[in-house]
């Protein structure tokens, strides 16, 4: 069994590593951060639900490639994010920008916070009035 | 007396969402395009099949057409081909072949399978045009209007009543719009 397990974890390895392509040479450290955060904060178009660091489809391949370059050209964060919203528009950011069509999404998060807040107040509030009744009714 | 109220407000909030929620998921593909209403992005690419001759997309711009991005491996765009070869048939519009991401042999061997109704084919090897034009998957058409102004985007395969509905009333527009 344990042998088994091993081998199981030996071929997940193995397939990570055939995954991972294309190693990136970058000029240091802080720029390959800046490429890692760019690619998790874009989206993949094809499968909606990924980055484009996790994606393995071909044109996540390619728009990686794309932003690589865009880097090694001296691009900023900002240039390279209106690259891409100019193709793919604001749906391939991770992080929706606050603008009109988005305010519900951004305020609602708030709003249910508060609606708990005051359910919250509410219940506790009558709780305890009602068991200061009840030691009231027993008091007597 | 709010202790009852709550839920079913809560109850009902929720159901208005999913409700809402239900509706949106049937459209979830169709994503606008940022390129609409904007000029068509510039290349400079070869012919498929005559790859010593390179295309400006300057020299396309004049009349309405459509661009119909392609390529051998994408399975839609066989279930597309025959609406391609209709809507040629008819005159109707210069249709514009990209075959993008695509072997140049793969391609050619295709279009003898299925037949080519293009008037023209680019060869977009790289995929950076397909980029350049927010393609995400193929097939996808873009209508093209004689100043060079993408006004519609298919994504996905091109159906009759989006040649009828869509595409068509729009190449009637364009000619009034070219005399404002």
């Amino acid at each position: 069994m344990k042998r088994l397990t091993l081998l199981f974890v030996l071929l997940l390895a193995a397939g990570a590593a055939a995954l991972a392509q294309e190693p990136l040479v970058f000029d240091d450290a802080a720029q390959e951060e800046r490429y890692n955060a760019l690619t998790l904060e874009l989206r993949c178009t094809v499968c909606q639900n990924q980055s484009l660091a996790d994606s393995d489809a071909p044109l996540a391949q390619d728009l990686r490639a794309e932003i690589y370059e865009m880097m090694m050209a001296g691009r900023s964060d900002d240039e390279i994010k209106t690259f891409m919203i100019e193709r793919y528009g604001d749906f391939v950011l991770y992080r929706p920008p606050m603008q009109g069509n988005t305010l519900a999404l951004w305020i609602l998060p708030i709003f249910l916070l508060l609606v708990g807040a005051v359910i919250v107040f509410f219940t506790v509030r009558n709780r305890n009035r009602k068991l200061a009744a009840q030691r009231q009714g027993d008091s007597t | 007396m709010i202790g009852r109220i709550v839920p079913i407000a809560i109850f009902v909030v929720l159901g208005l969402l999913l409700a809402v929620g239900l509706k949106i998921a049937d459209h979830k593909s169709d994503l606008p395009s940022p390129l609409i209403g904007k000029p068509m992005p510039a290349f400079s690419l070869p012919l498929l099949h005559e790859p010593e001759v390179t295309v400006d997309s300057n020299e396309l711009i004049g009349q309405p057409f459509l661009v119909n991005f392609w390529a051998s491996w994408c399975v839609t765009c066989r279930v597309e081909h025959p609406v391609i070869e209709e809507l040629a048939r008819t005159g109707a519009i210069r249709i514009i072949g990209m075959n993008f991401r695509d072997e140049r042999a793969d391609a050619k061997a295709w279009l003898q399978r299925f037949g080519d109704p293009y008037s023209m084919i680019i060869h977009d090897y790289s995929g950076r045009t397909s980029i350049d034009f927010g393609v995400y998957a193929a097939p996808e058409t873009f209508l093209v209007d004689e100043n060079g102004i993408i006004v519609f985007k298919q994504l996905g395969a091109l159906t009759p009543e989006i040649i009828d509905g869509e595409i068509l009333p729009r190449i009637a527009q364009t000619g009034s719009l070219a005399k404002r």
